[in-house]
């Protein structure tokens, strides 16, 4: 055989890229994707308003699908901000989101359970369960169709 | 309500003839049966079987008579009724992905055909040549076609995407029909323009079912995750509502005001509109009676808790389906004032709903004897004319 067969380079070329129907999500590259205020959160935390960090952290979420350091910033923050509450004040602090901010805390739930450590995934669930009492199933289906993940 | 059950197959997609005798179901297969309704029996009187792939859509022509199916073998055949036998005619929709849903126009000349080959396929008869011809909706489609429903003035067609957006497009064929006037989605309505288009931002996911009221100036659709309503009256202004159920699949416009949606939760919701940002649940419109728990015997309470570890023993869901609702069709009344629906789904059933305008469990008295009834018994509710004023 004069081809040389032994190369399989070919198999990790990415097929989709070069499909000219492929579909492409537009873009809005929305302001304030920055991310939450670090600093702001931090704040609250040492101050121990648990209540102020959680909304300020759920500001801002990097929504933007490139801006994957400031999702990880993100996430490792949120994670933070839920792993200090007390397990009876959780449902209290639901309680006192509205709708989006619901659905946006289900998002950043999900994403932590991605890369569990230590004891996040056991304090996640426990804010899975209230969050899913408030929001239903239907934050779960949004947070499995949505085009801007978080 | 009337429950049905035709068999343990999931029944993909179901058609009424006119007077409500019989129906043509598919049981995810490639065959089509029509039953006819014998007393309280449904029998089996045809079989239709030209099909070489899974059937996806069935309608049933009203007045002509005819039946239109498609399937995933990328055709689609129109069925006249001869000598008692039903005769297939294919037409030439020049699909190279399977057909996904397909709907006869309310004049019932043409019909459009949704496919995975990201295009609409508007079928029309063509009497020089005696065949059906098509013409495509390509653009700016760009997935596969989940749903379709006609406007009134058999023009408009609202196609629902897995694209997440819901169009409006004109299918104003010139070789079988006069200029359309103006409507409240456009005045100019050469084929193929868009009229709305409407993507969500949130990405709520697919549009899996689309609806018309009945004056078409409302258009409904259900994804994912939400229901949502433009108004063509207001400006074509969409109210969206975001759901906390399971998607629904389904979606009616069952009165002026009031829409009928199903879905994953095996139920029927109903919904109101009352205007832009006027989008509400209503209820649910499946009752759960409480199920009589049957008295189990002692050796059966026990051998449940030693091979389950539960007390009770029972995989039943409380609502009248036991699975998810596919595909919601009037049965009785127009989409004015509906009176019943039809609905089935993964479990193989047909359930025939009643929908009460009032919105409460009130017997009333009717007015006129002129509600066609069909055949089916029901008790109690009677349905009260227009006259009334309207609600």
């Amino acid at each position: 055989m004069s081809k040389n067969t032994v190369s399989d380079r070919f198999r990790k070329v990415d097929v989709d890229e070069y499909d000219e129907n492929k579909f492409v999500d537009e873009d809005d590259v929305g302001e304030n994707q920055g991310g939450p205020d670090e600093a702001e959160v931090d704040g609250l935390l040492r101050q121990g308003n648990l209540n102020g960090a959680l909304h300020a952290v759920l500001k801002n979420p990097p929504l933007n699908t490139k801006n994957h350091n400031a999702k990880e910033r993100a996430e490792l923050l949120v994670v933070r901000v839920l792993s200090s509450f007390k397990s009876s004040d959780i449902e209290k602090a639901v309680g006192s989101l509205d709708k989006a901010d619901v659905d946006l805390l289900m998002k950043y739930i999900y994403r932590g359970f991605e890369k569990p450590s230590d004891n996040s995934s056991a304090v996640l669930l426990q804010w899975h369960e209230k969050a899913l009492a408030v929001g239903g199933v239907g934050s779960i289906i949004r947070v499995l169709t949505t085009r801007k993940t978080v | 309500m009337s429950l049905c059950s035709f068999g343990v197959e999931p029944l993909s997609c179901h058609a009424w003839n006119k007077d409500r005798t019989q129906i043509a179901l598919s049981p995810n297969n490639n065959i089509v049966n029509i039953f006819e309704k014998k007393g309280k029996e449904w029998v089996k009187i045809h079989e239709l079987t030209e099909h070489t792939e899974r059937i996806t859509g069935i309608d049933w022509a009203p007045e002509s008579n005819r039946i239109v199916t498609c399937a995933s073998d990328r055709n689609a055949y129109v069925w006249s009724l001869k000598d008692e036998v039903w005769k297939p005619t294919l037409v030439l929709v020049r699909i190279n992905r399977a057909a996904t849903c397909v709907k006869w126009s309310p004049l019932e000349n043409k019909f459009a055909l949704g496919s995975g080959a990201r295009l609409i396929s508007v079928c029309y008869f063509e009497e020089e040549n005696d065949w059906w011809l098509s013409k495509h909706i390509k653009k700016p489609l760009r997935s596969t076609i989940l749903s379709l429903d006609w406007h009134p003035n058999n023009i408009l067609l609202a196609a629902g995407s897995a694209d997440f957006s819901c169009r409006v497009f004109s299918a104003y064929i010139k070789d079988i029909e006069d200029k359309p006037g103006p409507t409240a989605w456009g005045t100019k309505m050469p084929f193929g323009e868009l009229m709305l288009e409407h993507k969500d931002s949130d990405g709520c996911g697919w549009v899996h079912s689309v609806s018309f009221s009945a004056s078409g100036d409302q258009l409904a659709w259900v994804a994912h995750s939400s229901i949502s309503v433009a108004d063509a009256a207001k400006g074509k202004e969409v109210t969206h509502l975001t759901t906390d159920y399971l998607p629904l699949l389904s979606v009616l416009f069952v009165g002026p005001t009031e829409i009928v949606a199903a879905g994953h939760d095996c139920c029927p919701f109903q919904y109101t509109y009352k205007g832009p940002g006027a989008l509400e649940f209503v209820k649910k419109l499946d009752m759960p009676k409480q199920s009589s728990k049957t008295t189990t015997s002692a050796m059966q309470h026990f051998r449940n808790l030693d091979k389950k570890a539960t007390e009770e023993d029972s995989t039943k869901l409380d609502t009248l389906h036991q699975n998810s609702i596919t595909q919601l069709c009037i049965v009785s009344g127009d989409k004015a004032k509906v009176e019943k629906y039809s609905s089935v789904g993964l479990d193989g059933a047909m359930v025939i709903w009643e929908f009460k305008q009032w919105g409460r469990d009130v017997e009333l008295p009717a007015l006129d004897s002129g509600t066609d009834c069909g055949e089916f018994e029901d008790d109690s509710f009677l349905s009260v004319q227009g006259k009334l004023g309207s609600f």
